[in-house]
């Protein structure tokens, strides 16, 4: 499934860094709301516009959610962890350091598995608090000004928006394990509830760090920093379009060259990004505003026993139950569906055949209505009294997706309301079937005779004559077995 | 240990300090001087001991999670040199 | 009505026993600084109109304590919706959105401002000379400086320009000012006053303290600014209110000096006005002792690399985008880069680099964490001494105010004037500074430094032997009404 990305003896090296904006009330460091999408400059103060005297003040909440994300991650959670100043002069920095952490952040070493066919593992090298910048609007939203300098105008509402930048080891093969990884990291995150991971509204940014090996290889060849690839198609797209542009140039025996990269997902190309000058010098130091923020085990297990089941486990319980691994796999990578499907396969009893209700019916009810398992008409309790009536044999599939249709038209209905109102109940016994069986031998001598005559396929169209006759509450089950009794008879 | 002009114009890059040549000289001497004395603990044999990082030893003073009322965008850009209707506008980020 | 040589203490007595209004006691205090700023140059902005209307309403709000007491704070300190600048061309025409925490107490303690007062440029500074707006003058000799960076907080108090203020000290700018002009400075344990608001300069060597004529009056002030603020995340509580000490005997104090920090480089004056305090405790039943702090001597340099390292990201902020001075430029790196330079002044640009260098990559453990490890071994010293001594004593400046101009062109010896303050910074205790008898008809200072939290020790030491000298604060030039 996820082979490694491998070309003419060289091999893909990715490492990911992914940005997470925590869903928090309030921003990190003071009590603006953490909001998207509000008017410019509307959700700042003192601290956001880094007014002289303006002091950082660390939001809580934001910690208990990394440290959640850090467990759920398998990361080592230091007893102590601290805020560094890291320094850098551009407009969307209103203090010109951003307040990130440095040798002391909030999670260590950790390790990932994406489990299923083809499945692997990522070690997480850490990941660490710190805030978001401001919002350049470049001209064109420059409004109000005649003479066109192309400038920019600064909004401020977006800084010091919670982020948690989780950085992985260079332990992904190929474009294609890239985007799983990363499917199942967005999953796990928004299970914790720690953000919604809107690749469009930028809640969640990954960035790539890309190079090629010989396969089989010790070190690193040189790696360059993708940026902007704000979907998981375009992650995908983005790695393939440098590995292709990596190989091209190791083929032309050039060597590729440290840079930043942009990914331009209208032309699938990747172009340089001006780099910003001295940006390898941020001379961090201790933000001496904030103090060091400690977990001892004791908060750390009560935090850990306060997390939801994460994706992996809900995968592997899924498989367990017997689901097949893309049905497992799409249910713990869909929180509302899986929310769905457990309530559905409770109700019940069935987990094979709660899937299969929930990858059929209603999943293409959902796609059909463009909604969330949660906004659907047809809830998990009125489903399962539909499936209740199909288990019991009370009807057939047929009428069973009759049901459902109607069932998803009017949402004050039973599943049981609908097959009286319809009169959908099989037709199953004996003399209700014989009259029906007898009529159609009767109507059709031929196919008797031929059947008789060794024809055993044309058992088919007799079964198809009595079905059509019993107006397709026919138990087919029972029709074959009459219908052999009375020819055989 | 003498500071050059091109270490002091590199200083001076990175604290985004445009200074001219004569300044470039004034602030190398001093600078140079300055360092001088300080470079009086870079010899000291105390690998051991442990940088005070804060200047107490308190930790955890974190904010609950709550709003607070913000500044109106009037206060925001009542100080910009350049206001935009809604942000603040700054010259192109350039080449 | 004469001001001159008002405390605090006696105004707020005034004004709760009907002698005078708060509006006529701010116009008092306008009408001197209108005849009398225009030598000192104290003060950077002075707004009658919005004093008078504050102070007319203490007089109608009919509150108590402090109400209707004026008070000057160093500009510095951010004031909602009157300008501040920090001493700095690059924020010319600045006005805050909200007051320092410090300010919102003095507010709600009923407290009238008289203005903003004058200050090195960013703190950066001993003597004052290092405001964008030009230098202060010290009451007790206009051709000498009143020390800093607090200067202008120091000479409207010794001028009579106001009965007290507040200054801010990062490596002694409240309590040098205060020696050089003859007055009471406390520098509070770290983290007992909020910051919110204060102009940052080293944050984790600054405090805001008093800066005030008496010891009582010191202690006043220090009881409406101190406390944990929530938006400091850095400040505490006080472990014990701040009491108002009374003159006493200090029977079983044990108090330590530091001889091998005298040996060299101090005034032979500001030395014998120390030994003549030293025997004032001894009369009144302390014990000295000797005490070691090995390490002090390398404050200098720690302080040097720690207090710029900071300041260099503090005023990274000054880009010109938000507020403040801009200098048009056709891209944003030269904005900076123009809106810098013509912004800061050469002190300021001066530390600016020398924190830069410090923190830059091949340079920043060899200084930066050097000088954090040398800060350990200070703390370390006055632990170590505080476990046989109650408080410590030295002189707060080596010498007295020296001459407008002297050390504008030797930073090293400017500096130097600081040796025996900011080694308290830098290990985060309280001191507090007194006068200390003339030199030469200049004030010294006598500094007692104490281990954290021990302001209330450090405030009965100060009332006690403040009593004993009885120690005039009011410049005989002054006399006189000139
Ligand atoms: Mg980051
Ligand atoms: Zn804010």
């Amino acid at each position: 499934m996820s082979a490694a990305w491998q070309r003419d003896g060289y091999e893909a090296v990715i490492g990911l860094e992914i940005h997470v904006q925590l869903d928090t009330a309030s921003k990190m460091f003071c009590g603006c709301p953490n909001r998207y999408g509000d008017e410019p400059n509307t959700n700042v103060c003192m601290v956001c516009l880094a007014h002289p005297g303006a002091m950082p003040v660390a939001n809580a909440e934001a910690v208990r959610q990394s440290t959640r994300v850090g467990l759920a991650l398998g990361c080592r959670i230091p007893e102590s962890s601290e805020f560094s100043r890291k320094q850098y002069f551009y407009p969307d920095s209103p203090k010109a350091y951003q307040i990130s952490q440095y040798d002391q952040p909030m999670c260590g070493e950790g390790s990932f598995r994406v489990p299923g066919e083809g499945g692997f593992e990522i070690r997480i090298t850490r990941a660490h608090l710190e805030e978001d910048a401001a919002k350049m609007i470049h001209a064109g939203g420059d409004a109000g000004r005649i003479s066109g300098s192309a400038g920019s105008v600064v909004d401020f509402n977006r800084v010091g928006t919670p982020l948690l930048e989780i950085v992985t080891e260079p332990d992904i093969r190929s474009p294609e394990q890239a985007r799983r990884f990363l499917t199942l990291l967005r999953a796990t995150v928004i299970a914790i509830g720690a953000s919604e991971c809107d690749m469009e509204k930028g809640s969640l940014r990954a960035d790539a760090n890309v190079s090629i090996r010989p396969i089989g290889a010790d070190e690193y060849g040189t790696k360059t920093e993708l940026k902007n690839m704000n979907s998981f198609r375009f992650l995908e797209r983005g790695i393939e379009a440098e590995l292709e542009r990596q190989l091209a140039i190791v083929a032309a025996g050039d060597r590729v060259q440290q840079e930043t990269l942009h990914f331009d997902p209208a032309t699938g190309t990747l172009s340089p990004l001006r780099s910003k000058e001295e940006a390898h010098d941020y001379r961090y130091f201790p933000e001496p505003d904030l103090l060091p923020v400690t977990q001892d085990a004791a908060q750390l297990q009560t935090v850990a026993a306060a997390l939801p089941e994460l994706p992996v486990a809900r995968f592997e319980r899924l498989v367990a139950a017997g689901l097949p691994e893309a049905t497992a796999l799409l249910l713990a990578t869909e929180p509302e569906l899986a929310r769905y499907y457990d309530d559905l396969a409770e109700r019940t009893g069935d987990a094979k055949i709660a899937a299969n209700w929930v990858m059929g019916e209603l999943q293409a009810h959902l796609k059909d209505r463009g909604i969330e398992a949660d906004a659907s008409p047809v809830t998990p309790e009125r489903l399962a009294g539909l499936i209740a009536l199909v288990v019991d044999g009370t009807i057939n599939q047929t009428a069973a997706k009759e049901v459902f249709a109607a069932l998803v038209e009017d949402d004050a209905i039973t599943a049981q309301a609908v097959v009286e109102e319809r009169d959908l109940a099989q037709v199953g016994g004996a003399d209700a079937l014989g009259e029906i069986v007898d009529a159609i031998l009767a109507a059709h001598p031929d196919e008797v005779e031929a059947f008789r005559g060794g024809r055993e396929q044309v058992i088919g169209f007799l079964v198809g004559q009595c079905m059509k006759q019993s107006g397709g509450r026919a138990d087919a089950k029972a029709l074959q077995a009459l219908l052999r009794e009375r020819l055989a008879g | 240990m003498q500071l050059t002009p091109d270490e002091v114009r590199h200083v001076a890059a990175l604290a985004r300090l445009g200074l001219d040549d004569a300044e470039v000289d004034r602030l190398g001497r001093e600078l140079t001087g300055i360092l001088g004395h300080v470079a009086t603990i870079s010899a000291l044999p105390i690998a051991d001991v442990p940088p005070t990082k804060h200047a107490r030893d308190t930790t955890d003073a974190l904010r609950v999670d709550e709003t607070r009322p913000c500044a109106t965008r009037e206060d925001a850009l009542r100080n910009a040199p350049d206001p935009a209707p809604d942000g603040f506008r700054v010259p192109p980020i350039g080449a | 009505m004469d001001v001159l040589g008002l405390t605090a203490e006696r105004a707020m007595g005034m004004l709760r026993a009907r002698e005078c209004s708060a509006e006529e006691l701010a116009q008092a205090y306008l009408d001197r600084i209108a005849a009398h700023d225009g030598e000192i140059h104290a003060y950077l902005h002075v707004d009658p109109e919005r004093t008078l209307a504050a102070a007319r309403a203490q007089d109608a709000s009919g509150a108590d304590g402090l109400s209707g007491v004026p008070i000057a704070y160093k500009d510095l300190l951010s004031t909602k919706d009157v300008p501040t600048t920090a001493g700095s061309r690059i924020l010319d025409g600045f006005v805050p959105i909200e007051d320092a925490d410090v300010v919102a107490r003095g507010n709600a303690a009923g407290l009238v401002s008289l203005g903003k007062t004058n200050l090195d440029e960013f703190a950066m500074g001993s003597s004052t000379e290092h405001s964008a707006y030009g230098v202060t003058r010290n009451p007790w000799d206009r051709t000498r400086v009143p020390g800093g960076s607090s200067g202008g907080s120091a000479a409207v108090v010794a001028g009579g320009l106001a009965p007290w203020a507040l200054g801010t000290d990062t490596g002694g700018s409240i309590r040098q000012p205060a020696a050089f002009c003859g007055l009471v400075g406390l520098m509070p344990t770290y983290g007992t006053v909020p910051r919110f608001g204060v102009i940052a300069f080293a944050c984790s060597l600054e405090q805001v303290g008093p800066m005030a004529l008496t010891v009582r009056d010191a202690a006043l002030l220090q009881q409406v600014i101190a406390g944990r603020s929530p938006r400091d995340a850095t400040s505490v509580d006080l472990r014990e209110p701040i009491a108002l000490p009374e003159a006493g005997r200090l029977d079983g104090l044990r108090l330590g000096v530091p001889r091998a920090e005298l040996e060299s480089g101090v005034d032979a004056g500001v030395l014998a006005r120390f030994e003549e305090s030293l025997a004032i405790a001894r009369g009144l039943g302390a014990e000295t002792v000797d005490v070691e702090l090995p390490h002090a001597r390398h404050g200098l340099a720690a302080y040097y690399v720690i207090a710029p390292a900071e300041a260099s990201a503090n005023l990274s902020r000054f880009d010109g985008v938000r507020y403040g001075l801009r200098v048009d430029a056709p891209d944003v790196r030269a904005m900076y880069e123009a809106t810098r330079d013509a912004g800061f002044g050469p002190e300021v640009k001066r530390r600016i680099m020398i924190g830069t260098y410090a923190l830059s990559a091949g340079y920043h453990d060899a200084y930066y964490v050097q000088a954090q490890r040398v800060r350990t071994l200070i703390r370390r010293d006055f632990d170590a001494a505080f476990a046989g001594v109650d408080a410590i004593v030295l002189p707060t400046a080596p010498t007295p105010a020296f001459e407008i101009g002297a050390r504008l062109d030797d930073p090293l010896s400017m500096y130097a004037n600081d040796i025996f303050t900011l080694p308290v910074n830098l290990a985060g205790i309280p001191a507090l500074s007194i006068p200390n008898g003339l030199v030469d008809g200049l004030p010294s200072g006598l500094q007692v430094i104490g281990p954290a939290f021990a302001e209330n020790l450090l405030l009965r030491i100060g009332a006690a032997v403040e009593a004993e000298l009885g120690f005039d604060p009011v410049p005989p030039g002054l006399r006189g009404g000139a």
